[in-house]
């Protein structure tokens, strides 16, 4: 018996050195985060000399109007990215997903922007979208329309549209691999059982790359909501706040503002609404699931 | 009812020919047994009918229409694929409905015909499952259910019973026969399996390398086998082939081999004589061969029994004719003493002569 436990211990005991540093590489920094977020804390402080304040950053920054238009500017930029990637991106798989000549080189072209630092790719579309001398605007100009204001007002879409370009990428590869390892045979049946190609992709494909697409979608999401560089180089975040993302928002509560612990609070904001996410959408999946199995088990309690 | 018809069809992968001209017709309402060895192109033949390979040369006609350019849904066919091919997301009735629904059939149409579809092939209680969800033989039958819910005018099978155990292959090949007397449809079926072919089938297309050996009716093939390789193909257990020569004698001719000497009769003789071989060999099954103490010298063997297979009513014996490999069926009561010698008659009508060279029959 002795023996027994022994032999079910070990996998664990040479897990353990493994699991140690991952719960301390992981959970450090996050206690840390969540512990500062109910200090009241500038950055010229140890965390020890600071003071505790309760949920006092948290509240303040529910009430606080410039904290709640950077959420809606972040969820507005989230959702519409993540949409319109998500369609182009499989889109442009679903198109691309076949054996001409040439097609590898056209993938490789493809994702290129995903190659490119986030830094350069905020620096170039600045530039692009530059009101005189820019690109758009001169195109726009030679072609006899007016220029567009684009880091001005429209400042939010230009954002997004930068992001587009740099990020479909992402899912269209996801999505090519997911296509092309799907079984081949059943998307022949489905031509024998007289599918045109978009009912092939309608009833057949799409459903088959779901749970990739899933994935994908809730990875770019997180990326979305925490998205920086780009639109730091590009706006700033402004005018005003219309591109004041809550990643930047955040760095600039700790630097400019000198608050660290609001600064955590609203980090902490961040991490909950992504959690919530993604729970949502596993919870969703598994909710399919038993549906289904429910569905299946009173079926065959019919027979 | 369309007839299909392959003219002089080839296909090739790259640089590779699998199929080297396949001519073959079949008329209309007619069950076509393609069989031969793996990898012969059996597949590949199906698939380029069904549209799912593009055809490299050759033609193909169904009503007399060229139809290789045509799309799988513009030639009217069902098709029971090799791998099941079946659809994972799906459950087994909507796996069978599909083709009904993306035609919008009204729902109780389709719902009535999945009902009696499932019902015949055993699949009721598992409607509601996925594929995966699933044995082996029991997505077998749902590729076959997801054929026959469909009513095309050409039905293409490729191994539909490969993976069903001995009781189940029995029933449903009764229901494909019945199937087959009910409904008249032109069904193109590729099986390994002998009994299947000749139970089923109107007319046998046996392949070996990308070339057709021979068609005919089950009884042609079995009887008058154009070649060797048709004839060791056909028959379970399979033909005895045994290297002799030809010797002619008193006015008959004779073959003669390591430790048997045959006389031939009449017709065989004829052909013979005009084929003008000296060098043969000779086939016969094992159902020619019958146990016979008492045979006379000039139409019988001597053989030395070696292995003996209880196989039920029958035992397949192996046995050696001069070093050769011979294999006979007998009774099971007839005691089986290994090591000895046993006198095994011919039918003379059993007889088959090859070409040595050729391999093809004379
Ligand atoms: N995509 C391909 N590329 C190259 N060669 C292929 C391809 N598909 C099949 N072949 C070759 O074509 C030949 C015929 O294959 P096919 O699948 O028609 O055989 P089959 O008679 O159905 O065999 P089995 O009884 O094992 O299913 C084989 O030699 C195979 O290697
Ligand atoms: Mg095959």
């Amino acid at each position: 018996m002795q023996r027994a436990t022994l032999n079910r211990m070990t996998p664990y005991a040479f897990m353990a050195p493994a699991a140690i540093v991952m719960v301390i590489a992981l959970l450090y920094p996050l206690l840390y985060m969540v512990w500062g977020s109910f200090r009241d804390w500038n950055p010229a402080q140890t965390i020890g000399e600071t003071e505790f304040v309760g949920f006092k950053n948290y509240i303040t920054l529910f009430y606080d109007p410039a904290f709640r238009e950077s959420l809606s500017v972040t969820l507005r930029f989230a959702v519409i990215v993540v949409s319109v990637e998500m369609v182009i991106g499989v889109g442009l798989a679903l198109l691309l997903d076949r054996n001409i000549r040439g097609m590898s080189v056209l993938r490789t072209l493809f994702i290129l922007p995903m190659m490119i630092a986030p830094v350069v790719v905020g620096l170039m579309w600045r530039y692009m979208y530059h009101p005189t001398v820019g690109t758009f605007n001169r195109w726009l100009k030679s072609i006899g329309l007016e220029g567009v204001d684009w880091l001005g007002q429209n400042a939010l879409m230009s954002v997004i549209i930068a992001d587009i370009w740099q990020w479909t990428p992402f899912i269209f590869i996801l999505a090519l691999a997911a296509l092309q390892s799907l079984p081949r045979s059943a998307l022949e049946a489905a031509r024998i059982d007289g599918a045109t190609p978009w009912q092939q992709i309608w009833h057949i494909k799409i459903p088959l790359m779901m749970p990739v697409l899933i994935v994908t979608c809730l990875l770019r999401l997180i990326d979305a909501f925490k998205v920086l560089e780009v639109i730091l180089v590009m706006t700033e975040g402004g005018p005003g706040l219309s591109t004041e993302i809550l990643a930047l928002r955040i760095s600039r509560t700790a630097t400019e503002f000198r608050e660290l612990g609001v600064a955590a609070a609203m980090s902490n904001y961040l991490l909950i609404l992504l959690l919530i996410l993604t729970a949502a959408m596993f919870a969703y999946t598994k909710i399919q699931e038993a549906r289904e199995a429910r569905i299946r088990a009173a079926a065959e309690e019919d027979m | 009812m369309p007839t299909i018809r392959l003219d002089n069809l080839v296909k090739r992968y790259g640089a590779v020919e699998v199929l080297h001209g396949i001519d073959l017709s079949m008329e209309e309402n007619e069950f076509t047994v393609l069989v031969g060895p793996s990898g012969c192109g059996k597949s590949t033949t199906l698939r380029m009918i069904a549209g799912l390979e593009t055809v490299s040369d050759g033609e193909i006609y169904i009503n007399d229409k060229p139809v290789s350019h045509l799309e799988p849904k513009e030639r009217d066919l069902a098709m029971v694929f090799q791998d099941y091919a079946l659809y994972p997301h799906m459950n087994v009735a909507k796996n069978m409905s599909f083709a009904l629904r993306l035609e919008r059939r009204p729902k109780a149409e389709i719902d009535q015909k999945v009902r009696e579809v499932a019902e015949v092939l055993g699949l009721t209680p598992y409607l509601h499952r996925k594929p995966g969800e699933l044995s082996g033989g029991q997505r077998q039958r749902v590729a076959m259910g997801r054929a026959l819910t469909r009513d095309s005018a050409t039905f293409l099978f490729d191994e539909p019973l490969s993976n069903l155990d001995a009781k189940l292959r029995g029933q449903m090949r009764a229901e494909l026969a019945l199937m087959r007397q009910r409904v008249h449809k032109n069904m193109i079926y590729v099986t390994h399996d002998q009994i299947e072919a000749m139970t089923l089938a109107d007319r046998i297309v046996v392949m070996h390398g990308g070339y057709i050996q021979q068609q005919g009716t089950p009884e042609e093939l079995f009887k008058r086998p154009v070649n060797k390789f048709v004839a060791g193909f056909l028959g379970t257990p399979p033909m005895n082939f045994l290297d002799a020569d030809i010797v002619e004698r008193d006015g008959t001719v004779w073959v003669t081999g390591k430790g048997f000497e045959l006389a031939l009769d009449g017709e065989h003789a004829d052909a013979v004589r005009a084929h003008r071989a000296k060098q043969i060999t000779v086939g016969i099954r094992p159902s020619d061969l019958s146990f016979d103490p008492d045979a006379a010298n000039e139409n019988s063997f001597e053989l030395r029994v070696i292995v003996s297979e209880y196989i039920g009513a029958q035992s397949v014996l192996m046995c050696d004719c001069g070093g050769q490999q011979v294999v006979v069926e007998l009774k099971s009561e007839t005691p089986i003493p290994l090591g000895e010698t046993l006198r095994f008659s011919v039918n003379p009508a059993g007889v088959h002569l090859f070409d040595k060279e050729s391999e093809n029959a004379i």
